[in-house]
């Protein structure tokens, strides 16, 4: 009995038509993917993108200098110099990312005591040359003047878990 | 001058015409049933498919035929030249030649033939030269063996399909097409009497036009991509709407030797108002789908499970529907005189 019932199943195709009635099925489920370049999905406030460095909103720079970030990064990516003002003030003259080196683990941003690198919402930042891809602090705060509004979002709706 | 024209140059022009009537809506129609199966596998396989050029990606299957037009036509220093650049010609061209049978409706065909069915079952037959000349001419290993396997899967499935079509014949008793389909009109679709033989059909065609489950010749995993590796640009196009043009080609011959050609499923009113040639189309696409459809789901065979069903399963199957059609034919005095 168990024979025939194999033979059965062969000889009418159980299989077969099962899975063609699957694959018919799934072609009116809805779709997962989405149409990329004109839809995105959906980031976490603490998304680790592109790099960025902030202002106070009087427009001195956040960034004083303490190398924190730079002695943290795993990758050894960035570059500071700096230099005391004329005020008094300690200052970068210097402060470049290598991208290229960049592992994106945010150490920087949590190392950093001013909140002034941090890591953006942007990812779509490939360029045509490796050079492109050597941040100096002008490209660097350049990003933080494009970015200020989704990053203080970011920040602040990130601010209770920290 | 005038008398030339009447005898000679019209009727010409007419029977160009009507080619062109033909194969232009073909060539369009292969054009699309790219993005058709783009977007039904992308479809089945929860993805979108095509959706950047155009409107939902309609303009895709242009783009793509601009893009190989404008590439380079590269042609390997070991290549045989004559035969390489015959090869895609010969495989396009015996696609769109099995179309002159094929009835669009009653009377309107453009080559009412009275072997129809041999003529197709020769054209059919002739298409893997184009694929083994590819192969040989490439002088590469990927394109060779690609070629020999193609070769060998198309002439197993094409004694399937003779014993196939020799069933519907009987029945029909007629090798003209549009006989099978008016035949079709008095005893009913042959999906219903033969419908076995239906099914063997379809699996037959498939490995006829080297599609999936069946596309061994074009196994990326083990051969790159078969016969056609060292094509590029208009020969490798050429390959391509062969091979769509030929999916088409089987489509139809299924709708005509099957699924009653032109004839509506019922000749009730609102059915019998459409035209044809559109119901024709409409089975055609329901083929095709299933084309289509069987890529979506099935795996690759293995080659020598794919010769066992060809010789093992296929030919004794069909060989014993013909000797059981024969029989009952005979049997019941229905032969046609």
């Amino acid at each position: 009995m168990l024979a025939l019932d194999k033979v059965a199943r062969t000889v009418l195709w159980q299989e077969l038509v099962k899975g063609f009635a699957l694959t018919f099925r799934y072609m009116f489920k809805p779709k997962v993917t989405l149409n990329y370049p004109y839809e995105k999905g959906p980031l976490s406030p603490r998304f680790r993108g592109e790099h960025a460095l902030r202002r106070y909103p009087n427009g001195e720079e956040r960034c004083i200098a303490c190398k924190l970030c730079e002695a943290i990064c795993p990758a050894q990516a960035i570059t500071i110099e700096s230099e005391p003002r004329p005020d008094g003030s300690r200052r970068t003259t210097r402060y470049d990312i290598d991208m290229t080196k960049c592992i994106y683990c945010g150490f920087c941003e949590e190392a950093c005591p001013v909140d002034a690198i941090v890591e953006g919402p942007n990812y779509e930042f490939a360029t045509e040359t490796r050079a492109e891809l050597i941040y100096t602090k002008e490209k660097l705060l350049a990003n933080g003047e494009r970015w200020e509004r989704e990053i203080a979002a970011n920040l602040e709706r990130d601010a209770p878990y920290r | 001058m005038a008398e030339l024209f009447a005898s000679t140059i019209w009727p010409v022009l007419l029977l160009v015409l009507r080619i062109l009537g033909i194969v232009v809506p073909l060539l369009l129609a292969v054009a699309y049933l790219t993005y058709a199966e783009r977007k039904i596998i992308a479809a089945m396989q929860l993805r979108q498919g095509p959706m950047v050029v155009g409107p939902y990606g309609l303009l895709q299957p242009l783009a793509d035929g601009l893009k190989l037009f404008v590439k380079e036509t590269v042609i390997p220093t070991g290549a045989n030249k004559v035969v390489f650049i015959l090869a895609p010609m010969i495989t396009f061209i015996l696609a769109l030649v099995g179309w002159a049978v094929i009835p669009f409706g009653e009377g309107l065909v453009l080559a009412d033939i009275n072997v129809g069915v041999l003529y197709l079952f020769a054209v059919s037959s002739l298409g893997v030269y184009g694929i083994i000349m590819a192969g040989w001419a490439s002088n590469s290993r990927y394109a060779f063996l690609g070629a020999l396997r193609s070769s060998a899967q198309m002439v197993s499935y094409e004694i399937a399909i003779g014993f196939i079509i020799i069933s519907v014949l009987i029945s029909a008793g007629s090798l003209n097409l549009s006989e099978i389909v008016r035949a079709q009109q008095e005893q009913g679709w042959y999906v219903f009497w033969h419908f076995p033989m239906f099914v063997l059909f379809l699996v037959a065609i498939l490995a006829e036009t080297n599609r999936h489950p069946f596309d061994l010749p074009e196994d990326e995993a083990s051969l790159v991509t078969g016969y056609n590796v060292e094509y590029s640009s208009m020969t490798f196009a050429l390959f391509f709407l062969g091979e769509y043009a030929n999916m088409i080609l089987m489509s139809a011959i299924t709708s005509v030797l099957f699924l009653g050609g032109w004839l509506p499923p019922l000749a009730i009113w609102p059915l019998t108002a459409i035209p044809g040639p559109l119901w024709l189309i409409l089975k055609i696409c329901l083929v095709l789908f299933v084309f289509v459809w069987a890529r979506a789901t099935l795996p690759r065979y293995r080659y020598d499970q794919l010769m066992r069903l060809g010789w093992k399963v296929l030919l004794p199957l069909s060989l014993a529907w013909v000797v059981l059609t024969a029989g009952v034919v005979v049997a019941f005095r229905t032969a046609p005189a």
